[in-house]
């Protein structure tokens, strides 16, 4: 048991809520919708203010099948991943995820390149196979994400979904959509600060209120940068409660893509036996990326491993407990 | 930087002409732009050539908080004018202020705790202005004496050392920027520290660069409050700069638009 604490601060501004997902009375279709944000102190500490949600954990699924998979995964998402629909529901009913990340690497040109009519489709499809709110990612490439997101995100007006990502150099064709269909959106900024407070700007002047921002700082796994993405998001959620409302939006942090990327994640054990077995290494590798980033302050986590998924969630609800003892 | 707006003041002659027209719209107006350019309270004074400062105060009072829901720093001499201010003030009030001189400190400590408000005090007394720093620090422990005796919070506390004017009493304001950091050292938690800025530049020629060159000297000394003019654009621009040299604020490209629009919360 740690050491009470000691020292009360009281901060002079909470993070904002952010609503995801909409229900039929709203103009939406989900049965279930979500809540983050709201912070009055820094992650866990109770006593010192009300920390009103409980971070979320999100399963990352793509719409094409990804040549780079790790094994471990691979083998453990064996006759789900296939097909994208059954993925996310299987995860939300089996696993537990709190909701689903769709990313759409198909629609990169020099990928599989499919249509955005597809990826209306797909998106669609997933809506009606699951109950809760989604997060849509394009490909990262900006030409390509300009075209597809905004149609994706007309064809889920007023479901209240979360897209993604926004960067500094492209962010207006994603925000002009999110606004008009009533969306909430990622701003992206590369393990940066400054950025992350500038990006808020530019997004807030045109038009989005700020409790539809939610911030990606951008993290690197255990190993590879965590550290340093554990202090930005520290400073700027000292920043957010001290009053700055450029810096105060909840996080969201990409574990799974981040831990996969690992070398200590993805090598075979019999490349590297001293390390012992991949899968466990590599659930583990994701598991530690995540709750670091649960102390820093993390509001969504998106994942990949469904044993990963399990043991964090179930690590969120021990940790939550203390708000009601 | 607590920022109390100074213009709705008697000395002024639109705040003196909406006194005596009791036009109410003049002074929403000047209360409304001083919070939309960053003003975190509002001076209130009637000025010294009001004929019934008691009334004016209460009119005042009531024609700013129907327009805004700041703090306001009541201003006056007199004691009658800063009682009526309190009763009409429906949200938090400073009381701006009181000397050192003991009937008036513990009368005005009183007041403070009664309508639970923040007390700027002076540190001058019946002998006038000090002279040097050790006289404004003697005179700074005085006061804190009295407030610890009378049951007052630090936090509720502002320590005005006076600004002179720059072309009065030069050799004073080195002393009165070392005088804002040993403050701090009387007390812990630390004291705060306000002065009113537009003394500074009295009579002088170029007033705003005067101004805020002293701002800034005195941000970077540790002051926490000043009594300015937030309309003037180039001195709220100095001092979101100075908070951010100071690392009180974190940078971005467009931090002095980031400053406002976290000061102007919905």
């Amino acid at each position: 048991m740690a050491e009470e604490l000691k020292m009360i601060t009281t901060w002079s501004q909470a993070v904002c809520e952010m609503r995801l997902g909409a229900g039929r009375q709203e103009g939406g279709s989900r049965k279930v919708t979500l809540t983050v944000g709201g912070e009055e102190t820094l992650p866990f500490l109770f006593k010192e203010g009300a920390l009103p949600h409980t971070p979320l954990i999100a399963v990352e699924i793509f719409d094409v099948p990804q040549d780079d998979e790790p094994e471990a995964l691979r083998r453990d998402l064996r006759g789900i991943s296939k097909d994208p629909v059954t993925w996310a529901k299987a995860m939300v009913e089996d696993i537990g995820a709190d909701l689903v990340c769709v990313k759409l690497a198909g629609i990169h040109p020099d990928g599989a390149n499919t249509s955005a009519g597809q990826a209306v489709n797909l998106v669609t499809k997933i809506l009606g196979a699951v109950d809760r709110p989604l997060i849509v990612l394009g490909c990262g490439e900006a030409g390509r994400d300009n075209e597809v997101l905004p149609l994706v995100s007309e064809a889920t007006k007023g479901e209240r979904l979360l897209f993604g990502d926004a960067v500094q150099e492209n962010y207006k064709t994603l925000t002009a959509a999110c606004i008009a269909d009533g969306h909430n959106i990622i701003a992206e900024s590369p393990i940066d600060v400054n950025i992350a407070k500038q990006l808020n700007i530019l997004i807030s002047d045109l038009g989005m209120p700020l409790d539809r921002i939610i911030i990606n700082p951008t993290i690197g796994a255990l190993g590879y940068g965590l550290e340093y993405a554990y202090s930005i998001m520290e400073r700027a959620r000292n920043a957010a409660l001290s009053g700055d409302r450029m810096l105060a939006m909840p996080f969201i942090c990409f574990v799974g893509q981040e831990s996969w990327r690992a070398k200590e994640a993805k090598v075979p054990a019999s490349e590297s036996p001293a390390w012992g077995d991949q899968r466990e290494r590599g659930i583990m590798w994701e598991v530690v990326t995540a709750m670091s980033c649960l102390q820093a302050g993390a509001d969504i986590l998106t994942m990949r491993h469904p044993q990963a998924i399990k043991i964090v969630k179930s690590e969120i609800q021990e940790l939550m407990k203390k708000a009601q003892s | 930087m607590y920022i109390i707006g100074e213009l709705i003041n008697g000395m002024y002659r639109n705040v003196r002409e909406a006194l005596a027209e009791r036009d109410a719209s003049a002074i929403k107006t000047l209360a409304r732009r001083q919070v939309e350019a960053g003003a975190d309270a509002l001076d209130v004074n009637c000025g010294p050539l009001s004929k019934d400062p008691v009334q004016d105060m209460r009119w005042l009072v009531e024609a700013i908080q129907s327009e805004v829901a700041v703090p306001l720093c009541l201003d006056s001499t007199k004691q009658a004018v800063i009682e009526e201010g309190l009763k009409a003030c429906r949200g938090k009030a400073i009381i701006n202020s009181t000397t050192a001189d003991t009937d008036k400190l513990d009368a005005y400590l009183a007041l403070a705790l009664k309508h639970r408000a923040s007390l700027i005090a002076l540190t001058v007394d019946k002998k006038g202005v000090p002279q040097d720093k050790e006289r404004r620090l003697e005179l700074a422990a005085f006061i804190l004496e009295r407030a610890a005796g009378a049951g007052l919070d630090a936090a509720e506390l502002y320590l005005d050392p006076v600004l002179l004017p720059v072309n009065v009493a030069q050799n004073q304001l080195e002393d009165i920027l070392r005088v804002i950091g040993d403050f701090k050292l009387l007390t812990t938690p630390a004291v705060k520290s306000v002065v009113g800025l537009s003394n500074i530049s009295q009579g002088s020629k170029n007033r705003s660069i005067i101004n805020r060159t002293f701002l800034v000297m005195a941000q970077a000394a540790g002051l926490e409050a000043a009594i300015l003019d937030p309309l003037d654009q180039e001195l709220m621009r100095s001092l979101i700069t100075g908070a951010l040299i100071l690392n009180k604020a974190i940078y971005c490209d467009s931090y002095i638009e980031a400053y406002l629009k976290s000061k102007l919360k919905s």
